[in-house]
């Protein structure tokens, strides 16, 4: 058959008679039925899928065969071929979205076939179809085994292809034996494939290959590459796991990489002229790995690391390809990851900047990737490529510009804090998802908290962000911003303070004006307004209060909101009390609140009950329980509990056990005995053992039975509004007075919270008074949880991340006076006001960046480029060298096939014309045909006429599309064309690498005639539904 | 270093070819398929050839009417991955020859043949076009 579709071709090749056509089109659909194996049913099935115009189609087809599906596959005796077929469309209908769970038994039974197509077909299907617990695993298993044994070695691939997908942990023993002799199998195929399959082993259950270990390191010395690169994925995960335990293979991987580098192996391992990029890649992966933080370790690899750099760097002239920079690339990760020498780190550097001038977005992304890695170890580097980062801050590319807020954050410190915020602030302005815009929120809070100037713009940065991520942002983050508020800047500036709480009440009345505000937001609102609504004297008691019921009415479902609010309103009207003015509550006010006395909620009804007494107490009373401006008052605690002296000395009297501290009780840590404390129950001193674990002491109860006074919790974390425990305590923090048992002692210790934002108040955390318990107990909820310590402490670690650049001033007078500004307030910042130590919040004056360094002059070299041109749809990695010659020919709307041709070698990424590569396209020509119909250096003007294929010329050129009769018969008479103006494409396109063309487009020939037969037969034709079916993908 | 899935979508966003290193249901492949080739398939050719999404980075290349997107997790080569992708449609162009979309719609199978050669496991364990399709040309003389 071959040899008949060979003379046909040829044949085809010199006549163009309509008897031939007809002859050939017989010959075509037998083709098409015979070899291809294909019945009509599949082919329509195809046709019809691909020509399908819309999604709702496409489902209706899919539907139908399903049902058709369902009914076929059920009968007796289906022909093994057809089964197969039926099995191929299983896979189209799963693919398409829809379930074929009814047909995974056939797929299962058809790996039982002795037919290595169709085995192997089954295989697939089932590894599509199943994951690796599905309970038809089982049934597979026997045939694996039984498989894994086979003569034939691509039976025992196919076999270890599929152990790689469906075998998991509990069915690894059942094949583990096999699979390991087969490492030792005489075929290179099947050696590589068993590497895979341990590997596999290795990532689903570490444990069961852990024998193995030397095994992977002889693999890494198999005399066939493909064995050894197979090897490098397993070392790599397992070199990722433990690193010192593969610290000795460092000199093999070395030297593989230096033969490897060098062009050692086998030519067919080339890509486009670089030898074997994905193993050196590979190799890199593992090398960063193994020279991370180890001085000796890297030293050894200096030398490969060199050699690999210099082999990468384009020649005199030549572009360099997009593999040599993904390799280059690699380097820059190894170096920046091991511990290297000042010349590699130079060389880094200097791609780096190579990377961040191109023009080329993709390698604009890889630069700025880069440059986060070298300033890692040379924080200086960024003050070169300010403006090419800044470029791509402002660029319409949204990838990019993530990537380089990804950069800024890794660069922020408190002078260009504000900038960078402000960045990231519009950029999540235009985000629409959660989970980017999650992610933004918790970096923009977790700078603010670090760096921020002042603690207005920390308030109105945090308010944004609650605007913008509304109820994605932790409800911690409100927290601490009512507390920073409540505390004011931590110094004796009561005026700043109101000052501050005033701004923050009219921002809020502002945003108030709103229509959608998120429940967080709002609870910080109606807290402020609680507590500050009427402090200034410019809003009236009742302004507030309408304001108020505005917000709960507005969100009638939101219990926490209304519990906030009812809060609020009860604190306004305790202050105009205390104040001695008389409180007329407003009717819908009223009804608010008789609402919420018959709420479901116990809190609601707890908060409205309490209003109520408010609102029946004389101002004296109430003066004493709240007051304004409380909740940043201290409370005091007098732990020696004097008060209660005489109860106990009662007590002792009556025959009452004297109190044991339990420091004598147990001989254990402090830190246990503070926990133990928490809870009565356990205090018994004959429980001296205990093994269950203790529970983390989250809120503190006031027990009626303990000696403790009631306590007052400045509780800001999160609430749990059915706990009625927990509610008590809510309602306690919110209005941090109400307690009217211990008034003398109402004041929320809140010194010993060390301070996330804002000015650089000393953050030390005082001693505490006393090492009571109870005491503790009090600090630790003041300080809103545990995780405001831990966070205190990560910040001190993670602050040497913060760099400092050094100005440097350099002449360039051309740049936009508003990029200057921009680069000098994200890059700029003199050594006086490093964050240096990272001691948070050192000294940062509000206010400072921009204007200080604006006159700071930039260097030439990162001025901004001009506007892309458009490039072609292929060239991803091209950039402008072939887009420019091609691209800009004209508007037809063909104009984007265009594109196409320049194919492949997108690779190149500098502007040479790609002339040369044109001409040399022609041998290859005269290879195939001794008439060629083609000009070949016409091939990417004229080629776009024809819709067959994408680079097929017209030889007569006219455009066939514009034939009234275009169809079967102009068909025919492309397609031997087409072989050979797909090979000007294809030799175009790479021809700065690949030598095997002539025995690439050996069988393309045939196959490509075949596939036109094929297409003939179904029907499908360039001028049917979707021409696009035939669009050559290299053009 | 691995890649997650390789996905084979036309430009009207009907997916050609689907191939998941992770298992994931339907409705999940459905709305992830749906998700990135809104994404992707919107943006300007001059951008970048890499989308973030969700917990991916996708890394896509366009042959004609043919998108072809890799998706990947951690610390990718994107560039790596660039050019892997080519590799791929140059060993099916070798196969195929002049290889288009309708090519890969009739042999379904040989297309992810030549994947199951190239990549496994999530790694790229092949690259030598001779290795990746020596087995399936065996196999059709076979057959």
């Amino acid at each position: 058959m071959a040899h008949e579709r060979c003379h046909w071709s040829r044949f085809r090749l010199k006549s163009r008679s309509q008897g031939t056509v007809d002859q050939l089109k017989t010959i075509g659909r037998e083709l098409a039925m015979g070899s291809q194996g294909s019945s009509k049913d599949f082919l329509d099935l195809v046709k019809a899928i691909g020509e399908a115009k819309s999604k709702a189609e496409e489902e209706r087809i899919v539907l139908a065969e399903i049902e058709l599906l369902k009914k076929r596959i059920m009968e007796p005796d289906v022909p093994r071929k057809k089964m197969k077929e039926y099995i191929i469309r299983l896979v189209y209908v799963e693919m398409l979205g829809h379930d074929a769970s009814f047909g995974y038994i056939y797929a299962v039974k058809m790996t039982h076939d002795d037919n290595l197509l169709c085995k192997k077909s089954g295989y697939l299907a089932t590894t599509l179809f199943l994951n690796e617990d599905h309970d038809l695993i089982i049934l597979i298993v026997n045939t694996i085994q039984k498989d894994l044994k086979s003569d034939n070695y691509l039976v025992v691939s196919a076999a270890l292809t599929a152990v790689c997908k469906l075998i998991n942990e509990e069915t690894i023993p059942a094949v583990l034996p096999q699979v390991i002799d087969l490492l030792g199998h005489p075929k290179e195929h099947v050696r590589k494939k068993a590497v895979m399959a341990l590997h596999r082993f290795y990532q689903r259950s570490p444990s069961s290959v852990s024998h193995l270990l030397t095994k992977f390191r002889q693999i890494l010395c198999d005399k066939d590459p493909s064995v050894m690169s197979a090897a490098l994925c397993a070392l790599f995960d397992l070199v990722s796991s433990d690193v010192k335990a593969f610290k000795n293979l460092t000199a093999s991987f070395v030297s593989i990489l230096k033969q490897v580098a060098e062009h050692r192996l086998p030519k067919a391992y080339d890509y486009h002229r670089t030898p074997a990029p994905f193993v050196q890649i590979k190799i890199l992966k593992i090398l960063a790995l193994l020279g991370a933080g180890d001085r000796h370790t890297s030293e050894n690899m200096y030398s490969v690391l060199l050699e690999v750099l210099k082999r990468c760097e384009p020649g005199k002239g030549e572009p360099a390809t997009n593999i040599s920079n993904a390799i280059l690339y690699e380097c820059i990760c190894t170096i920046t990851a091991i511990v290297a020498s000042p010349k590699l780190l130079g060389m880094a550097a200097e791609i780096t900047s190579r990377f961040l001038k191109s023009d080329n977005h993709n390698y604009k992304y890889m630069g700025i990737d880069a440059l986060g890695r070298v300033i890692q170890i040379n924080p200086d580097f960024a003050e070169q490529h300010q403006l090419a980062v800044i470029d791509c801050l402002e660029d319409q590319d949204d990838t990019l510009k993530r990537k380089t807020l990804d950069l800024l954050y890794k660069m922020t410190k408190s002078t260009n804090v504000e900038v960078i915020v402000d960045h990231m602030i519009s950029y999540m302005r235009t985000l629409s998802d959660a989970h980017n815009k999650t992610e933004i929120a918790s970096r923009i809070v977790e700078l603010a908290e670090r760096f921020a100037p002042s603690n207005q713009w920390f308030i109105q940065t945090m308010n944004q962000v609650f605007e913008l991520a509304g109820d994605l942002v932790p409800a911690k983050v409100a927290h601490d911003l009512m507390r920073l508020l409540a505390k004011g800047a931590g110094e004796d500036d009561e005026e700043a303070d109101s000052l501050l709480r005033s701004s923050a009440v009219e921002s809020y009345l502002q945003l108030l004006g709103e229509p959608k505000l998120p429940s967080i937001l709002l609870q910080v609102v109606c807290w402020v307004l609680g507590e500050f609504g009427t402090a200034g004297g410019t809003h009236s008691a009742d302004d507030i209060i309408g304001k108020l019921c505005d917000v709960a009415e507005a969100h009638p479902g939101d219990t926490v909101v209304k519990g906030y609010a009812i809060t609020a309103i009860t604190k306004i009207c305790a202050f105009e009390i205390a104040a001695g003015r008389q409180v007329q509550l407003l009717p819908e006010c009223r009804s608010f609140m008789d609402d919420l006395l018959a709420s479901h909620s116990t809190d609601l009804q707890q908060r409205a009950y309490e209003l109520q007494v408010f609102l029946g107490l004389g101002p004296d009373i109430v003066q004493k329980v709240l007051h304004v401006n409380g909740s940043g008052e201290e409370i005091e605690i007098d732990t020696d509990l004097p008060f209660l002296q005489e109860f106990v000395d009662s007590s002792l009297a009556n025959g009452a056990r004297p109190y044991v501290h339990e420091n004598e009780r147990f001989e254990m840590s402090s830190g246990m005995s503070s926990f133990v404390s928490t809870s009565r129950t356990q205090q018994e001193p004959s429980h001296a053992l205990r093994f269950e674990a203790y529970e983390t002491p989250t809120v503190h109860t006031p027990s009626a039975s303990s000696s403790a006074p009631p306590s007052l919790l400045p509780d800001f974390q999160e609430k749990k509004p059915e706990s009625p425990r927990s509610l008590r305590n809510q309602l306690a923090a919110d209005n941090s007075q109400v307690d009217l048992l211990g008034p003398e002692i109402t004041r929320l210790r809140l010194d010993g919270v060390q301070k996330k934002w804002g000015r650089p108040s000393a953050p030390s955390q005082p001693p505490p008074v006393t090492t009571s318990n109870f005491d503790q107990e009090i600090e630790r909820s003041g300080n809103g949880g545990s995780g405001v310590s831990e966070r205190a402490s990560s910040n001190r670690e993670s602050t040497p991340a913060v760099h400092v650049y050094t100005e440097k001033k350099k002449a360039q007078p051309e740049i936009p006076a508003e990029k200057q500004r921009l680069a000098a307030s994200l890059f700029g910042g003199s050594s006086g006001k490093r964050d240096a130590n990272g001691v948070k919040g050192s000294k940062p004056a509000p206010n400072r960046p921009a204007a200080g360094n604006s006159k700071e002059k930039i260097p030439s070299t990162a001025q901004a480029p001009a506007p892309a041109p458009l490039m072609d749809l292929m060239d991803m990695g091209g950039g402008d060298l072939f887009s420019a010659p091609v691209a800009k020919a004209s508007y037809d709307p063909f104009k984007e096939l265009e594109g196409l041709l320049d194919g492949p070698s997108t690779a190149a990424s500098t502007s040479t014309p790609a002339a040369p590569q044109k001409s040399s396209s022609i041998d290859f020509m005269s290879l195939y045909d001794s008439t060629p119909v083609v000009s070949h250096n016409t091939v990417p003007s004229t080629n776009d006429h024809d819709f067959l294929s994408l680079g097929l010329t017209s030889s007569s050129g006219i455009e066939p599309m514009n034939r009234p009769e275009a169809g079967l018969l102009d068909l025919n008479e492309f397609p031997a064309n087409s072989p050979l103006a797909g090979l000007a494409g294809l030799e175009q396109s790479s021809s700065s690498s690949s030598t095997s063309l002539p025995e690439r487009k050996g069988p393309s020939l045939q196959d490509s005639l075949q596939k036109d037969a094929t297409t003939r037969q179904v029907g499908v034709t360039p001028t049917g539904a979707n021409p696009a079916l035939f669009q050559d993908l290299f053009g | 270093m691995t890649i997650r899935f390789v996905l084979l979508v036309n430009k009207q966003g009907q997916t050609r070819l689907a191939q998941y290193y992770e298992y994931l249901t339907i409705e999940e492949r459905r709305a992830l398929e749906g998700e990135i080739v809104r994404k992707c398939l919107a943006r300007p050719d001059n951008q970048c050839s890499f989308v973030e999404h969700r917990n991916y980075k996708i890394i896509y290349r366009r042959y004609a009417s043919l998108f072809f997107l890799v998706g990947v997790d951690g610390e990718e080569n994107e560039l790596a991955i660039l050019e892997f992708i080519h590799c791929v449609v140059e060993t099916m162009d070798r196969y195929f020859g002049n290889v288009c979309e309708l090519d890969i719609m009739f042999h379904l199978e040989k297309a992810h043949f030549m994947l199951e050669e190239m990549v496994m496991n999530g790694c790229i364990v092949e690259t030598n076009k001779q290795n990746i399709l020596n087995p399936i040309q065996l196999m059709d003389k076979t057959t």
